[in-house]
């Protein structure tokens, strides 16, 4: 498959259903597929169970835009302020349906549903609400040395959903800096949808196989996106947008408020070349770090 | 160098990096301790290494100010990249020596809540726990911090987050969790250890009364002197090497 054959943003992102259970966020504050975020609110995508560790931003915006009803997550906010106020004020006006996880107990969810087997036990989550409140996860005995355990029933994604530096045409991927639960969440999804800085042909993918974290099997579809993850941070290619996020909590406490924030940064672009014009901040990398050429051979 | 003036949180950076003993693992996450770790392996504990639950293993402070664990200073230059099921499973096996916890609310035996408090009649939710529930469970010993407020501090958390002690006196013995459960709570006004799973008063900060920190908590609580563990006495201030270190890891004073 050549390059210009593949889809567009809105077209990889119209293959997600509504009533999708859609896993993103996977890297935490790093590397967030906002552009698919932004599509889904843009396409009236709605009833999606978003699936995720901590969530810093993006599944705030998605309930603030009337796109879920239910969430499977640790942590649901904004990092650099605190309070999603959409998440907030849906839950407590149960709007939403909330499944409360640690970050450990979402990873063996879908650890779990990623190695093809019903749960993994672990020895978190006991003596919490967590564990007390829930009837997601059991109370277990080691059958080999009686121990207390949790099991953690496996959680397989409709849709896993990625942000990359780099990907080839056939969907091997490259990702580089910290990675949260992408391996598990990418393992576990019945499809996977990438959007990449850049498109490279497959010898550049060949070159550090090390670097693979993705192959193509387990990839529905790739898009190429370049700022695809602002305004989280990217290794390599940008730095967070911070004030954005401070600027998202001031202008978001109402819903009315919401909307309006809404109508400039999701609704008031088309693609994600017109959103970039609404940046000004200079994210750019100051000081590159170069990694020591590494030789594979034979 | 002699101590100059400081704000509250940069008391409670110093004081949450005096919990960093030299050659520890620490388990970092949001806020004042992504501070307080770089101050710490600055300091008197060069030998310690921070894990992230995100992927992160660092040895050295971050060239630059984060807002998160995931900003791009702390992921240049780090030891290692690499995911969550790897960190989280070192803190499983018992290898991470201390973990950083905040709260909404705690209680005697340091059981935090972060998902939902009550507000009069109504019920507020909040973020929930990330990965605290699991540092709470599992870390030989938690550090809690939060800002000094009444309000916080309750005979019952409306939800157990990250749990505590067991409410028998016996700490983590009879209680589900493996790790070794709170040691320390650091809040703007005082430091607080813990006397068979209970919170003690174990110090109070620079120009802070005693009786005011007790008289903000709704049950009597101990001091050190009642627990046989020596006297109440006064925090330490930052030293002008800690603040020159504060000051550079946070140059506009975003987290202190």
């Amino acid at each position: 498959m050549a390059a210009n054959s593949l889809p567009t943003l809105e077209e990889a992102v119209s293959e997600i259903e509504s009533g999708s259970s859609v896993a993103a966020g996977l890297a935490l504050e790093h590397a967030i597929p906002f552009a698919v975020g932004h599509e889904l609110l843009r396409q009236g995508t709605d009833d999606l169970t978003m699936i995720g560790p901590i969530s810093d931003l993006l599944f705030d915006q998605l309930i603030g835009g009337g796109a879920v009803s239910g969430i499977r997550a640790a942590w649901v906010g904004n990092v650099s302020a605190g309070t999603g106020y959409r998440f907030r004020e849906a839950v407590e006006n149960d709007r939403i349906r909330v499944e409360n996880h640690s970050n450990f107990s979402i990873a063996l969810a879908l650890k779990a549903g990623a190695m093809g087997v019903p749960y993994l036990p672990t020895r978190s989550l006991l003596g919490s609400d967590i564990f007390e409140e829930s009837d997601l996860f059991a109370r277990a005995e080691d059958p080999f040395t009686g121990d207390e355990v949790v099991q953690v029933p496996a959680v397989n994604p409709d849709w896993t959903v990625v942000h990359a530096q780099r990907a080839s045409p056939e969907g091997d991927v490259h990702m580089w800096g910290n990675t949260g639960i992408t391996d598990p969440a990418v393992g576990a999804a019945e499809n996977v949808l990438v959007t990449t800085e850049e498109v490279v042909d497959s010898e550049t993918i060949k070159s550090d196989p090390s670097r693979t974290a993705i192959t193509r099997e387990q990839v529905t579809a790739v898009v190429e996106c370049p700022f695809g993850a602002h305004p989280s941070p990217l290794t390599g290619h940008y730095n967070r947008d911070n004030e954005y996020y401070l600027d998202y909590h001031s202008q978001t406490d109402t819903q009315e408020a919401f909307d309006e924030w809404a109508d400039e940064w999701v609704y008031g672009v088309e693609n994600r070349d017109e959103y970039m014009e609404l940046v000004d901040a200079d994210l750019s990398i100051t000081e590159p770090t170069v990694a020591a050429e590494v030789q594979y051979g034979q | 160098m002699a101590s100059e003036e400081y704000t509250d949180r940069e008391l409670m950076v110093s004081a949450a990096a005096a919990e960093i003993d030299n050659g520890d693992t620490a388990f970092v996450g949001m806020r004042l301790p992504l501070i307080a770790f770089q101050v710490a392996v600055s300091t008197h504990a060069p030998d310690s290494m921070a894990v992230y639950e995100s992927g992160v293993v660092r040895d050295a402070p971050a060239d630059g100010f984060i807002h998160t664990m995931c900003d791009l200073p702390n992921l240049n230059r780090a030891v290692s990249t690499t995911g969550m099921i790897d960190i989280m499973s070192r803190l499983q096996r018992g290898d991470v020596d201390v973990g950083f916890l905040g709260g909404a609310e705690v209680d005697r035996y340091g059981n935090l809540n972060t998902t939902r408090v009550r507000a009069g009649d109504r019920e507020v939710r909040l973020p929930g726990s990330g990965g605290a529930c699991d540092i709470a469970c599992m870390a030989d010993r938690t550090v809690l911090l939060m800002p000094h407020e009444p309000r916080r501090f309750v005979e019952e958390v409306n939800y157990v987050t990250s749990p505590g002690h067991a409410s028998d006196g016996s700490g983590r013995e009879n209680h589900p969790a493996p790790g070794g459960g709170p040691s320390a709570l650091v809040t703007s006004k005082a430091t607080f250890g813990f006397h068979d799973g209970e919170l003690y008063l174990r110090s109070t900060h620079p120009g802070v009364d005693a009786d005011d920190v007790l008289a903000d908590f709704p049950w009597d609580v101990n001091t050190a002197s009642d627990v046989g563990e020596g006297t109440v006495t006064t925090t330490s201030k930052p030293t002008g090497e800690e603040l020159e270190l504060i000051r550079t890891f946070d140059p506009d004073g975003f987290w202190t």
